[in-house]
C-alpha cells in the first residue's frame, strides 16, 4: 500500500495561530468540494473544538481567465464572456460591461432601450436573490426553501428566454441598447411574476423569518460593523445590513434610476439575520421598480431600442437589404470591429451582491488592451475571517451564506 | 429446556417476519420520504422506475451492492468494518418486543404476535437505543476523518444526553400502564390512548426520538452542510448502505414504539373479534407517525449543535421529570380519593408545564426578533 505524505501547512504558516503549529488548535480543509461553499471555494478552518480560530479562504478554483481573454476579442465579442462571469446575474454583467463601453466610446442609448435595461437588470436581481434565499436556506437544512425559490426563478428564467431566447447566458444588452425590442408576450408575462410573487415572498417568511431555530441561528451571528466592512470594501446587501446606506442606484444613479421611487433597504445589526432580511426586502423594493418600469414601457411604444450611431451599433436585418453603406457597417462592425480611444474608464453598477465595476483600457485598437472586473464578491468574501471567528463551524455555514457569493465573480 | 420444537418454529417464522418486515420497510420508506417530499417541495420524486417509480428501492439497492467498496489508507480497518454492523443489529433486535397485535388462534394454538414479552419490555428498548450509539462513534473515530470524527463526537453528545429526556419520558407510560412491558402498556391504553393523558410526555418522547434517530432538524451527526455527511462520509457501496437501513429501521421501530406507548399500539375498533386488524392498524399509526417525520424534515432548518444540548438539558429533561412528579401527584390523588376524574389533572397540569418553556423561548425570540417597518 502506498504511503500517505503528511500534509504540510508550511505555506499557510503566517495565516493560522500559533497554537495550530504546535497542534493545539486543528487545521480543516472545507473544501473545494464541500456541499456548502457554493461553488469551489476552499476554506481552510483552523478550529478549537468546533469553534472557529481562523477562517483562511484560498480561491482560484473556478479560473477561467475572462479578464485576459476579453483582450483577444473585440468590443462586441467580448461580452459574452461577461455573461460568465457571475452566472446568477448574467444580464447585471453585461450592463455593466456595456456601460462601460458606452462610457469610452461616448455612444448614447436610447430611452426604451434603458426602461427596458431597468426591468431586465431587477428581474434579474430578484433571480439572484431568489437563488441566494434558496441556498441560504439549503445551508440552514430547510431544504423546501431551496425549490420554492427556484420555482419562482422559473418565471424570471422563461421572461429572459422571451426577450433573448436564452435562459442565463443572454447577452440581451448589447452596447448602445438592447439587442432586440421585448416581444408582445412580455407585458403579461412580467404582470402575471407581479401578480404572484409578493404571496410567494410572503410565504418565505413564514417559513423562514419567524421559526425559532432560524432566528436562533441568525440572529448576532457573524456581525460585521460598519468600519470593519468599508475597509474590507464590502458592498451590496452585505454593506447594507451593516448600516451603510450605499446603493449605487441611489448614490450614482445610472440607465435613469434616478427616476423610479424605491426604497434602500438598511439594517443596522450587521449580523446575518440582517443579511437575509435585507436580502428579503428587496424583493419587494425591486418589484416595485419592475411596475414601474412596465408602466414607462407602455408609454413609450414604437421607439427605438438601439442606438442608430451605424459606427458603433450593428444595423438590423431588415436594413442590410437595403442599403449598401448598412451591409458595408455588418461586416466591418463583425469583423474589424470599432475602434475605440486610446483611454481609460471605469464604470460601476450595483449588482444583486454589490458594486460591480469594469475598468476598461482602450489603445486606439478594436480590441480593449486591458479589462478588469471590480467584482463584489471578491471583496465580500475577505471578511470572512473576521466575520466567522469565535463561532461554530455551523455559524460559518449560515455566514457564508448570507454573504451570496459566487465563485464565478470571484475567480474570473 | 424448551423441547417443544413448534416454539421454536414460532419463534423461528416471527424473527423471519420482522426482518423482512423490517428490511422491505426500509426499502420502501426510503420511497415513501421521497415522494412525501417531493410533494411538499412541489417536486414529482422518484417515477421512472416501474410503475410510480415503485422499483427505484430495489434499483437504488442493486447500485449499493455494486457500488466499489472503499476504505481511508489510514482507517482502523476492522473498526471499520464492524461499526456499520454495530449500528444495524440494534436497529433490529429493538422490534423484538413491540407487540404487533391481540393473540391469535393458529392450528390449534395460541399464537401472540410479539416475539418476546417481556417483563422490563421498555428497559430493554432503552437498552437496545443506547448501544447503537456505539456503531456511530466507533464509524466516526475508525475513518480517521476529521469531518467523521466531528460527526461521532456531535452524535455522542447528542444521543446521550437525549437519551435521558426519552428514558424519563416513559416514567409516566409505565407509572400509568403500571407494567414495564409492551405487551401491558397495550392493554392498559384499552379505555383512552396516553397521549390523552401525556400530551407533553408524547411531544418530549417525539423530540427526543427525532434526535435519537438523527433525524431533522436533529440531524447534527450527519449534517450535510456543516460537516458533508459526517461520521458516514467515508463509507461507500454496501457498508454505507447499512448505515442507511440502520437510520431508516430505526425510524420505523421509534415509530412502532411511538404507537405503542401514546397512541394505543395495535388497538382499534374491532380488533378484539378480529385479531388480525391489530398489525394493520399499527401499520397505519406508523406510517402517519413517519410523515409527521418526513414533514418535520421538509419544513424545518437545523438547530445549531450547542443550542441542541442546551435544549436537551435545560428545556427537556426539566420538563420531562417535573411531568414525572405531575403523573406520579395524579395517580396518587386518583387513588387515594377513589374519584378517577384526578386523573385528568395530569394533562391539564402537564399542559401547564410545558407551556412555560414555550412561553419563555417564544418571548425571548420576540426580543431578538427585529422591528420591521
Amino acid at each position: 500500500m502506498p504511503q500517505l505524505e503528511e500534509v504540510s501547512y508550511d505555506q499557510y504558516k503566517h495565516l493560522v495561530s500559533e497554537r495550530a503549529l504546535t497542534g493545539e488548535t486543528m487545521l480543516l480543509n472545507m473544501g473545494p468540494q464541500h456541499p456548502s461553499t457554493h461553488g469551489v471555494l476552499r476554506l481552510l478552518l483552523e478550529l478549537d473544538g468546533e469553534t472557529i480560530v481562523n477562517a483562511i479562504p484560498d480561491i482560484g478554483y473556478l479560473h477561467t481567465g475572462i479578464e485576459k481573454n476579453m483582450e483577444a476579442k473585440t468590443y462586441l465579442k467580448a461580452e459574452v464572456m461577461t455573461d460568465r462571469l457571475d452566472y446568477m446575474n448574467t444580464t447585471g454583467n453585461n450592463l455593466a460591461y456595456c456601460m462601460a463601453v458606452e462610457k469610452l466610446v461616448d455612444l448614447d442609448v436610447p430611452e426604451r432601450a434603458q426602461v427596458i435595461r431597468v426591468i431586465i437588470t431587477e428581474l434579474q436581481r430578484i433571480a439572484s436573490h431568489l437563488v441566494f434565499m434558496g441556498a441560504f436556506g439549503l445551508d440552514l437544512a430547510a431544504m423546501s426553501m431551496f425549490l420554492y425559490c427556484f420555482r419562482e426563478r422559473e418565471y424570471i428564467m422563461d421572461i429572459l428566454e422571451l426577450c433573448s431566447g436564452q435562459r442565463m447566458m443572454t447577452t440581451y444588452f448589447r452596447p448602445g441598447g438592447v439587442w432586440r425590442d421585448v416581444p408582445v408576450e412580455f407585458d403579461a408575462a412580467v404582470r402575471e411574476f407581479i401578480r404572484i410573487f409578493p404571496r410567494r415572498v410572503d410565504e418565505y417568511e413564514a417559513l423562514l423569518t419567524k421559526n425559532p431555530i432560524l432566528l436562533d441561528r441568525l440572529v448576532s451571528i457573524g456581525i460585521l460593523d460598519p468600519k470593519t466592512a468599508l475597509s474590507h470594501g464590502v458592498t451590496g446587501p452585505t454593506l447594507r445590513a451593516s448600516g451603510v446606506n450605499w446603493d449605487l442606484r441611489k448614490a450614482r444613479p445610472y440607465i435613469g434610476y434616478e427616476q423610479y421611487n424605491f426604497n434602500v433597504p438598511v439594517r443596522t445589526e450587521g449580523d446575518t439575520f440582517a443579511r437575509y432580511i435585507v436580502h428579503i426586502e428587496e424583493f419587494r423594493e425591486s418589484l416595485k421598480i419592475v411596475e414601474q418600469g412596465l408602466e414607462k414601457l407602455k408609454k413609450m411604444p414604437n421607439q427605438p431600442v438601439q442606438s442608430d450611431n451605424r459606427k458603433f451599433v450593428v444595423p438590423p436585418r431588415a436594413e442590410i437589404g437595403v442599403s449598401m453603406e448598412a451591409l458595408i457597417h455588418h461586416f466591418k462592425l463583425w469583423t474589424e470591429g470599432f475602434p475605440a480611444p486610446k483611454n481609460s474608464i471605469y464604470s460601476a453598477v450595483e449588482s444583486p451582491r454589490g458594486e460591480l465595476g469594469v475598468y476598461l483600457e482602450g489603445d486606439g485598437g478594436p480590441k480593449p488592451h486591458r479589462v478588469h472586473m471590480r467584482t463584489p464578491s471578491f471583496d465580500n468574501l475577505s471578511a470572512i475571517n473576521k466575520m466567522t471567528q469565535g463561532h461554530l463551524v455551523a455559524d460559518l455555514v449560515a455566514i457564508l451564506a448570507s454573504i451570496d457569493i459566487v465563485l464565478g465573480d470571484i475567480d474570473r | 429446556m424448551i423441547t417443544d420444537w413448534t416454539l421454536w418454529l414460532e419463534w423461528f417464522i416471527k424473527s423471519l417476519v420482522w426482518i423482512f418486515a423490517l428490511l422491505g420497510g426500509f426499502a420502501y420508506l426510503t420511497y415513501y420520504e421521497r415522494r412525501a417530499l417531493a410533494r411538499i417541495q412541489t417536486r414529482v420524486g422518484p417515477n421512472r422506475a416501474g410503475p410510480f417509480g415503485l422499483l427505484q428501492p430495489i434499483a437504488d439497492a442493486i447500485k449499493l451492492i455494486f457500488k466499489e467498496e472503499l476504505s481511508p489508507a489510514k482507517a482502523y480497518k476492522f473498526i471499520f468494518f464492524l461499526a456499520p454492523i454495530l449500528t444495524l443489529v440494534p436497529s433490529i433486535v429493538i422490534a423484538a418486543v413491540i407487540p404487533l397485535g391481540p393473540p391469535i388462534q393458529l392450528f390449534g394454538r395460541q399464537i401472540n404476535l410479539v416475539l418476546a414479552d417481556v417483563n422490563v419490555g421498555v428497559l430493554y428498548f432503552m437498552a437496545i437505543a443506547a448501544v447503537a450509539v456505539y456503531g456511530i462513534v466507533l464509524a466516526g473515530w475508525s475513518s480517521n476523518s476529521k469531518y467523521a470524527m466531528l460527526g461521532g463526537m456531535r452524535s455522542t453528545a447528542q444521543m446521550i444526553s437525549y437519551e435521558l429526556a426519552l428514558g424519563i419520558s416513559l416514567i409516566p407510560v409505565i407509572l400509568l400502564a403500571n407494567s414495564m412491558s409492551m405487551v401491558d402498556v397495550v392493554k392498559a391504553q384499552g379505555m383512552l390512548w396516553f397521549v390523552f393523558l401525556q400530551p407533553v410526555g408524547a411531544l418530549i418522547f417525539w423530540i427526543a426520538t427525532l434526535a435519537e434517530v438523527n433525524r431533522a432538524p436533529f440531524d447534527m451527526p450527519e449534517a450535510e452542510q456543516e460537516l458533508t455527511a459526517g461520521y458516514h462520509a467515508e463509507y461507500s457501496g454496501m457498508k454505507f448502505a447499512l448505515f442507511f437501513m440502520a437510520e431508516y429501521q430505526k425510524m420505523i421501530v421509534i415509530c412502532a414504539v411511538m404507537a405503542v406507548f401514546f397512541f394505543g399500539g395495535y388497538l382499534g375498533p374491532g380488533v378484539d373479534k378480529y385479531p388480525l386488524l391489530g398489525p394493520v392498524y399499527l401499520f397505519i399509526k406508523v406510517f402517519l407517525l413517519l410523515f409527521a417525520m418526513i414533514w418535520v424534515r421538509a419544513t424545518w432548518p437545523r438547530f445549531r449543535y450547542d443550542r441542541l444540548m442546551s435544549f436537551g438539558w435545560k428545556v427537556l429533561v426539566p420538563l420531562s421529570l417535573a411531568i414525572v412528579f405531575i403523573t406520579a401527584t395524579g395517580i396518587l390523588l386518583a387513588e387515594e380519593t377513589g374519584n378517577p376524574m384526578w386523573m385528568w389533572a395530569i394533562p391539564a397540569a402537564s399542559v401547564i408545564a410545558g407551556l412555560i418553556p414555550v412561553v419563555t423561548i417564544y418571548r425571548t425570540l420576540k426580543r431578538l426578533s427585529y422591528e420591521r417597518a
